[in-house]
């Protein structure tokens, strides 16, 4: 631990609920959307505004699916993998793309922090299926190729950032 | 907007609203609901705006708040879904009623043009089956065999107004409740009208909302389930982002039924377009004072509060979605005691799910007794089911109860999709079964579909060709529930686990003799001994397909072959020796050397060395590898 946490954003979020257990998930899901994941830090910082304890907050963490305590990607590629997709062949274009990106069931997020790729259970867009989530914007009616292509745009869109930046 | 203070602000403003809609003589509805907007409705929608404006088109895309004059004008919405996501984008034409499928941005100019300026049909838009081409939506055979009740305003009106709910008759139904009954009148209606509970179970809300009315402890809670985990189901999804003023004014109506003055929507994380419109869609209810303290000048008070899910099926459950909404883990208790007993913060809670509460506001309008005239006597009403798989139509449908599976997959679906055979339909996601041919025409209600061992659930149906292998739909619902599972007690935690392995196991070749009764004694002792509701039904996928699919099970664990050719460790990949011209490309792309051969004569395959990859077939050029079951 060098560089010092600047609990700022935390805070501002803190404010903006009662500060009780009742608030733990709305909480813990706001750092969420800001950090991308919920880096460890927080964790005391949060139990101790709330009023709970750490572990009880760690536990909370764990158990939504939707929580990670591993940085995310800046992209995270959601792919639905709900019945409805299912039968319309999702695993197929789940694992073109971790092909693609040198990931897996037990690695799923680049080293760069580029990219995420998860599964999720349903969309509730199943008229769509397969479909998938880049960043929450839904794609419909996918198949590996689609994937490919939609990868090899947002690898473009990295791109162009570095080279501008 | 003023704040409303007396019944008659309330008439005073729908009679506005009423004028204002009936000014929009010419109405376009652009699909809102999220699959339509993965497919760019919201686009399509800022791109008629744009063109309706540069003619100087009267465009209204909100109700005046006093209309002046009487100019009529073209209103521009954005509606809830339509059901018919397969199609999307969709865009409906009013008065006309016709319905535009799968719009693009370049078609907007032909609609302004063509439609709101001439009133001429665009027909390559208008949807065509079987060569005949549909211009209105109610004659697409896909909505002809539906009956639209909890759906009615979804497409239809502008998803994101309280003054489009109000002018189609919203909030009537809270009026007369305020004025015209007691709590125990509205009570009454509902157990009167037999709505049962659309989550799942089947239980009639009229006892429940009575039996948590009964409690003595106050505060008591309205909860509504939305955390419509079941894959393959979205019609909850669709009500809170069509109409979500329905289901608020159902929840209201709980309220004074029930004597809460709190009231807590539970909703998946998964649907953020849901939660915006409720959380819109509240703002505006309680701007103009149909929600919050004294209600239009009652002294009734009701609040509402929305709680986004963290990714947890299990919270779907009764006792762990308020274990969540209370900020813990989404882990279910023993029960009973049961929620209306002890519920959100231990106090006696109403909980029911979003369809139900949906249901409420037209049988306190139109009395029980309509109600009871839909569907038969122990399961009136509609039910809305997510029809999705290997279907031609796929999307939500509404349709009186008792309707028979074979309308529902061949009149509205429109059968399979390509050449596939229908094999099974499987009903109730996770907790469910599968139906197949011989129980097509059993009618779809709670009591029927019990009889054979499968339940309606929350509407998911996904239908199944004859590619589909049963054995691995069961597995792929062990996997889910497995990974579901919260924990706490042994025969969920361990079960699933074991389950899936015996399945996992299989599917890949590995099946044993005794695997399908050790699921089955598995199964029973999971669902015996669960503590709640997704570990007793857990098993049920297995058990459903074992009975009616007991051949494909056997062919995997005995013959080492899938019949319907989908597990990829089972595959076999043959050279017909016919074919094969000897060109040695599938030796040079099998990454494991397995395919030998002399140059000019027919490669083999050694089936011992395969991966299953398939690599050869895609890259032989003469058609030479088969693949067999």
């Amino acid at each position: 631990m060098t560089r010092q946490f600047d609990f700022a954003p935390v805070d501002r979020i803190l404010d903006n609920y009662p500060r009780s257990e009742l608030s733990t998930i709305a909480i813990l899901q706001d750092i969420q959307e800001h950090y991308h994941y919920l880096p460890r830090e927080v964790f005391p910082y949060v139990a101790k505004a709330i009023g709970v304890g750490e572990a009880r907050l760690y536990g909370v963490a764990t158990f939504y699916e939707n929580f990670s305590l591993e940085p995310k990607g800046r992209y995270v590629i959601r792919c639905c993998d709900g019945t409805a997709c299912h039968v319309r062949g999702s695993i197929p274009i789940l694992d073109r793309l971790r092909q693609e990106l040198g990931l897996s069931d037990g690695k799923k997020t680049t080293d760069d922090l580029n990219f995420t790729v998860e599964t999720v259970s349903c969309l509730g867009a199943c008229g769509l299926a397969p479909a998938m989530t880049v960043n929450g914007v839904v794609y419909g009616a996918m198949n590996p190729d689609k994937a490919s292509a939609l990868l090899a745009e947002l690898k473009a869109e990295i791109e162009k950032e570095a080279t501008q930046a | 907007m003023t704040r409303l203070m007396s019944r008659q602000d309330l008439q005073n403003l729908r009679s506005v609203c009423q004028k204002a809609l009936s000014l929009e003589t010419r109405k376009i509805l652009v699909c809102g609901g999220t699959g339509c907007v993965a497919g760019g409705s919201l686009e399509i929608y800022d791109r008629l705006k744009a063109l309706l404006e540069a003619r100087d088109m009267p465009v209204s895309v909100e109700l005046a708040d006093e209309p002046h004059g009487d100019i009529p004008s073209v209103g521009l919405k954005k509606s809830g879904c339509h059901g018919f996501c397969e199609m999307g984008p969709l865009v409906r034409v009013e008065p006309q009623g016709w319905l535009y499928t799968k719009v693009k941005l370049d078609d907007c100019e032909e609609i302004v043009e063509k439609t709101v300026l001439s009133g001429e049909c665009v027909e390559r838009l208008a949807y065509a089956q079987n060569g005949e081409i549909y211009r209105k939506q109610e004659e697409i055979p896909f909505y002809a065999k539906q009956q639209r009740v909890v759906l009615e305003h979804c497409g239809h009106i502008n998803a994101t107004s309280i003054k489009d709910y109000l002018a189609v008759g919203g909030y009537e139904a809270l009026e007369k409740a305020l004025f015209d009954m007691s709590a125990g009148e509205i009570l009454d209606e509902v157990s009167e009208s037999n709505l049962r509970g659309r989550g799942g179970g089947g239980f009639p809300a009229g006892r429940k909302w009575k039996s948590c009315a009964r409690q003595k402890e106050t505060p008591r809670y309205i909860v509504c389930n939305g955390d419509e985990g079941d894959p393959g189901a979205f019609m909850d999804r669709s009500v809170m982002e069509g109409d979500p003023h329905r289901l608020i004014e159902g929840m209201i109506i709980a309220g004074i039924a029930i004597g809460s003055s709190e009231g807590y929507i539970y909703v998946r994380a998964e649907y953020p377009l849901a939660v915006d419109r409720l959380r819109m869609a509240i703002a505006q209810a309680e701007e103009i004072g149909l929600l919050g303290d004294n209600i239009l000048g009652t002294g009734f008070c009701f609040h509402m509060h929305i709680n986004r899910g963290a990714g947890a099926f299990v919270c779907g459950e009764g006792s762990a979605l308020t274990a969540s909404i209370e900020g813990k883990r989404g882990m279910p208790r023993v029960k009973p005691p049961r929620t209306v007993e002890h519920g959100l913060f231990d106090k006696p809670t109403n909980l029911n799910n979003v369809e139900t509460y949906a249901n409420v506001p037209m049988i306190i309008k139109n009395g029980a007794a309509w109600y009871r005239s839909i569907g038969p006597e122990n399961s009136p009403g509609t039910k809305a089911f997510a029809l999705t798989g290997t279907i031609k139509n796929t999307g939500l449908i509404e349709v009186p109860m008792g309707t028979t599976l074979r309308e529902v997959i061949f009149d509205i679906g429109g059968g399979m999709r390509g050449d596939g055979r229908f094999k099974a339909v499987q009903i109730g996601g996770p907790s469910g079964g599968c139906l197949t041919e011989k129980e097509l025409d059993i009618p779809l209600d709670f009591d029927s579909l019990k009889k054979v061992g499968a339940m309606i659930g929350s509407g998911g149906l996904v239908v199944m060709d004859d590619k589909t292998c049963m054995v691995e739909v069961a597995r792929f619902f062990m996997n889910f529930t497995q990974n579901e599972s919260c924990g706490k007690c042994v025969p969920c935690r361990e079960g699933t686990k074991r389950m899936l392995e015996i399945l996992e196991r299989i599917v890949a070749g590995q099946g044993r003799d005794g695997d399908i009764e050790l699921l089955e004694e598995l199964a029973d002792t999971i669902s015996n001994t669960a503590l709640c509701g997704l570990g007793k039904t857990a098993p049920s996928p297995v058990i459903s397909t074992i009975k009616n699919f007991r051949s494909e099970y056997e062919a995997h664990i005995y013959e080492k072959r899938c019949p319907a050719g989908a597990c990829s460790k089972l595959r076999r990949f043959v050279i017909d020796p016919e074919k094969c011209k000897g060109c040695s490309k599938c030796a040079r792309n099998c990454p494991v050397n397995a395919i030998t051969g002399v140059v000019k004569k027919p490669f083999t395959i050694d089936q011992d060395k395969c991966i299953k990859c398939g690599a050869c077939k895609t890259n032989c050029s003469f058609d030479a590898v088969r693949e067999e079951a």
